[in-house]
């Protein structure tokens, strides 16, 4: 039998506003533990929550992104669960009336595209930090537990799709997708290293062909996007091999681990899943008007998949539109170079090129660096026309990036501007062929090693600076070939 | 019994400002008298002697020095012991928050202290504000001013009786079913719950985030609009107040009643009313209306289900409320092997019966398959007293009724009748789940010599209109009864 995966993702997205999601403290992980904290985020007695527009603004451009319906009047409801570090052992979230709702994300594996659902979009609010302190780091067996309250009402979107995804490919291309959008959004920096985005998944397997759904287990505690696909491979595997050995899969929540490459069930005998949602008495609905829906989709930036056809237009390759859409600063360079006459696919192979490494050195972006697009269009013109061989036009790009000037005046100083006057490069080969006739005369008779010989006696008798297809060329034509 | 600390706030005002006494002089006296009466009362929790003599030191000093806050400049108040006071102990009357000093002052602290008031000190209630009597204190009850084998009313009894035995000039207590008015009618004062928003509930310990309310209580209803005009107003910690204009509160208080449509409330006027209520309230009623007042008779059937409805909404919210003491970050620790017993235990220990039954009601009106059945026809029953108030405004400007069915009940007559103990807030539930203001006012003693209040209500910021009509009863109750206090020495407080 073969069998089919059913996966939904859950993202949460941590926004970087200036302060938190119901409160005026600020938005920062660099400070030092429960520092950035006041009464509302700590949950003190008597404090309420007042909501951050700059957060509401940030969720809906998210929304408006995945072509969501924004809700006109949106409700934030209490989600009541016991944890440590949620201060008030409730969260403020949302459950009927999210602010944006049916939406979807296009994923394009190698040109096959496939629409993924977008349930909702909803916002709530961070928890604070638990860090268990003494034997293994769980909470089960340590000996103390530290809490750091400074993440505590940090905003938080919740970002759900339908279960339209199909395979551990499928998720990571949404994931990376997503993970694009919210940046270009300039909502978050989307790291899933430091957790201020996350992968929840919910994995199911059924018969191929089969429209029922299985018993799904949600995945938590991915840390890459690598890891997603990975514990989403390994959790379709161990399903399709629990079910083929007579098994049934329960409905858990399990843990990832990244070291063993598994995941473990994180069963919780006490652990139950009522939340007893019901609407939040500190907050009023939110109101979000049409002309506030009109203002930020009007205010959304191009976003990557349209930045991606722009690429493809202007002449990049697929997988070189996808590196510009990632890397800061390169589509917009591409872009222009083009518009200014460039060669889109040498301007293409640069970028994702000598471009991409060095920035990575140098831990830059192509922005901070003194290259131009008229840099790129001179250097695509030098080379076009036989100026610059590829290996030089590469030296010279890694010279501008360096901020030695100009491609022509890197050339010139560096002596590496080949001479294609076919005048000039004629008499250099005359000059060979009378101190090597017994090889030309091979080369008359049909021999075509002897074309690279002769060709690489001119390169050296002009230093190297000599076109070698124009040598190439005169040699062959003088064979009578 | 007559001295500084029974004056009026207007004639402490005056006298405050014609050099007659200083605030600390004032001050002095309250605290004097509530050396005597807190033997036989207990409203206090807390006395801030320190602090209250530093503010009024302050305050003497600033008009010394012509710089006049306005009315409650140099008052002493005294605040309910769930409003959160900056370094102030603050206790909800609960172990649970036995010895917890706030970081911070609520909004209507905050404002209370830039309007120059004194804070004398913290005063009982019902744990979490739960309960009708100020039994359920962990700190002890309060005992009625009027006979202390009686309860003041709760949950604000503290701040009731301390009003009545002057112990303080005026107070601040909240009202989430009545725990301002039925105190303030079973403690012979005037107790208000404004409009829901009004005032900013911001530093106020939550019990019913959609019904809780800050309000005064005071000895005359002049006293409570100049209270009440303190404290009112948007605040941005408080998504939830009212950002528009407060009412003119103060504007109409002689304005009279004559040709002013006032609705009684015919279900509040029905079996459960005990009779000597009844008939103190329809006495009022018939003096209205000779005063001019165009009396009619109005139904809101949705009473009927007032206090059930009630009785799922405010624990279930409480549910959520209270699930913040859990012993990690500040308040009572019970140590135990997990987290989650410590949790656990920690609870246990802190929470005293009420709030523990109340926490498992609305825990219980919220779980999965009950939602329904509870939760979500409470909120059904709301809607349709927010349309039974509605229409009856379109007839009428205020409403009127008892604000309790009873006067003062014996002291553990109730406290193992959870039901009866509820049935005290039947006459002012209603207002609380329509979010529309509502006030008592004393008109009369019954024949034990316990006090009646009347209760007067309005539209959503009808609060101009209700204080109008509220002064107006006080003028023709001509209420000037005082309970008598147990010592002599009182005459010279
Ligand atoms: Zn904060």
């Amino acid at each position: 039998m073969t069998w089919e995966a059913v996966i939904g993702l859950e993202t949460h997205v941590e926004l970087q506003t200036a302060s938190k999601m119901f409160c005026g403290c600020p938005v920062d992980f660099g400070d030092e533990p429960n520092t950035a904290v006041c009464p509302v985020c700590l949950g003190l007695p008597g404090a309420l929550p007042v909501p951050n527009e700059q957060a509401i603004e940030g969720i809906l451009s998210i929304g408006a992104a995945l072509n969501c319906t924004l809700t006109e009047s949106s409700l934030f409801y209490r989600k009541n669960y016991f944890y440590p570090d949620l201060p008030k052992n409730y969260q403020i979230s949302q459950y009927t009336f999210p602010l944006c709702l049916g939406g979807h994300l296009d994923v394009d594996i190698d040109g096959t595209v496939t629409r993924i659902g977008i349930t909702r979009v909803h916002m709530e609010e961070d928890t604070g930090k638990s860090t268990h302190v003494g034997r293994s780091g769980r909470i089960q067996s340590a000996d103390h537990t530290l809490l750091d309250f400074n993440r505590s009402g940090v905003p938080l979107v919740e970002i759900v799709t339908e279960p339209d995804i199909r395979s551990a490919d499928e998720a990571r291309v949404y994931g990376t997708e997503l993970q694009r959008i919210v940046r270009a959004l300039g909502v978050s920096d989307a790291r899933l290293e430091e957790g201020s985005m996350r992968f929840d998944s919910n994995v199911s397997i059924r018969p191929s062909g089969s429209t029922e759904l299985g018993t799904r287990t949600e995945v938590k505690n991915v840390n890459s996007l690598r890891s997603l696909h990975r514990a989403i491979t390994f959790e379709i595997e161990r399903q399709i091999e629990v079910v083929e050995s007579g098994g049934t899969v329960d409905q858990e929540t399990r843990h990832w681990n990244e070291d063993l490459g598994t995941t473990t069930s994180m069963r919780n005998k006490e652990e139950s899943e009522d939340y007893r949602y019901f609407q939040e008495p500190d907050l009023l609905p939110l109101h979000i008007d049409v002309s506030w829906q009109e203002r930020v989709r009007a205010a959304l930036p191009v976003l990557p998949a349209e930045l991606r056809n722009r690429y493809r237009q202007a002449g990049a390759d697929a997988r070189t539109a996808e590196i510009l859409v990632d890397g800061e600063g390169l589509g917009p360079l591409f872009e222009e170079a083009a518009v200014l006459g460039a060669d889109p696919r040498a301007v293409g192979i640069w970028l994702t090129g000598e471009v991409i490494s060095f920035t990575r050195t140098a831990e830059t972006a192509v922005t901070t660096t003194p290259l131009t697009a008229a840099h790129l269009v001179e250097l695509s013109e030098m080379t076009a026309d036989g100026r610059l061989s590829a290996t030089a036009a590469k030296e010279v790009l890694t010279a501008v990036l360096e901020g030695e000037g100009a491609p022509g005046e890197i050339a010139d100083a560096r002596d590496l501007i080949q001479v294609s006057d076919v005048g000039a490069i004629e008499t250099e080969v005359d000059a060979v062929i009378a101190e090597h006739l017994d090889a030309f005369e091979k080369l008359r008779a049909g021999d075509p090693k002897t074309l690279g010989f002769l060709t690489g006696q001119v390169m050296r008798a002009t230093g190297g600076k000599a076109d070698p297809r124009v040598v190439q060329e005169l040699l062959r034509r003088k064979a009578g070939g | 019994m007559t001295g500084l600390s029974d004056l009026s706030i207007e004639a402490a005002g005056t006298g405050l400002r014609d050099g007659s006494f200083t605030s600390v002089e004032l001050l002095a006296a309250v605290v004097r008298r509530a050396a005597i009466t807190e033997a036989h009362h207990h409203a206090y929790l807390t006395i801030d002697r320190d602090g209250a003599r530093l503010a009024a030191e302050r305050a003497d000093g600033e008009l010394a020095d012509g710089t006049d806050r306005g009315h409650l400049h140099g008052i002493p108040i005294a605040l309910k012991d769930n409003m959160c006071t900056k370094g102030l102990e603050t206790t909800a009357s609960s172990q649970m928050l036995a010895g917890y000093e706030p970081p911070y002052d609520g909004t209507a602290v905050a404002r209370l202290r830039a309007a120059g008031a004194v804070i004398v000190g913290k005063t009982n209630l019902d744990e979490f504000a739960m309960g009708s009597s100020t039994e359920n204190s962990a700190y002890g009850p309060t005992r009625n001013p009027w006979d202390t084998d009686t309860v003041p009313g709760g949950s604000s009894g503290g701040s009731a009786a301390a009003v009545a035995v002057g112990s303080a000039l005026g107070a601040y207590g909240s009202d989430t079913g009545g725990s301002i008015r039925q105190p303030a009618a079973l403690s012979g004062v005037v107790g208000v719950k404004p409009t829901y928003g009004l005032v900013s509930r911001y530093g106020l310990i939550a019990f019913a985030s959609s019904l809780d309310q800050i309000g005064p209580i005071a000895r005359s209803v002049g006293d409570a609009a100049v209270l009440l005009e303190a404290v009112a107003g948007w605040d941005i910690h408080d998504a939830t107040s009212y950002r528009g204009d407060v009412p003119a509160i103060s504007e109409g208080l002689a304005d009279g009643v004559d040709g002013v449509r006032i609705g009684v409330v015919t279900e509040l006027m029905a079996e459960g009313i005990h009779d000597e209520v009844r008939s103190g309230t329809q006495e009022m009623i018939e003096q209205l209306s000779a005063a001019g007042a165009v009396v009619t008779e109005v139904s809101l059937p949705a009473t009927e289900f007032a206090l059930s409805a009630y009785y799922l909404i405010a624990p279930a919210e409480c549910s959520a409320n209270l699930a913040r003491f859990d012993g990690v970050r500040y308040g009572l620790r019970v140590d135990g092997d997990t987290t989650e017993e410590m949790m656990q235990r920690s609870r246990a220990a802190g929470f005293g019966p009420e709030v523990t039954r109340r926490i498992l009601l609305g825990t219980y009106a919220l779980s999965a398959g009950y939602y329904d059945a509870f939760y979500g026809q409470a909120q059904k029953v709301r809607t349709l007293m927010r349309q039974d108030f509605e229409a009856a405004y379109k007839d009428v400007d205020v409403l009127v009724s008892p604000t309790s069915p009873t006067t003062a009940f014996p002291i553990g007559e109730r406290t193992d009748d959870p039901l009866a103990m509820y049935y005290a807030d039947v006459c002012t539930i209603p207002c609380n789940l329509s979010g529309d203001p509502a006030m008592s006012v004393p008109i009369s003693l019954d024949t034990a010599g316990l006090p009646i209040g009347f209760q007067v209500m309005a539209p959503a910021l009808g609060e101009e209109m209700m204080f109008r009509v509220g002064a107006a009863v006080e003028r023709i109750a001509d209420f000037d009864a005082r309970p008598a206090l147990a010592s002599d020495e009182v005459v010279s407080a």
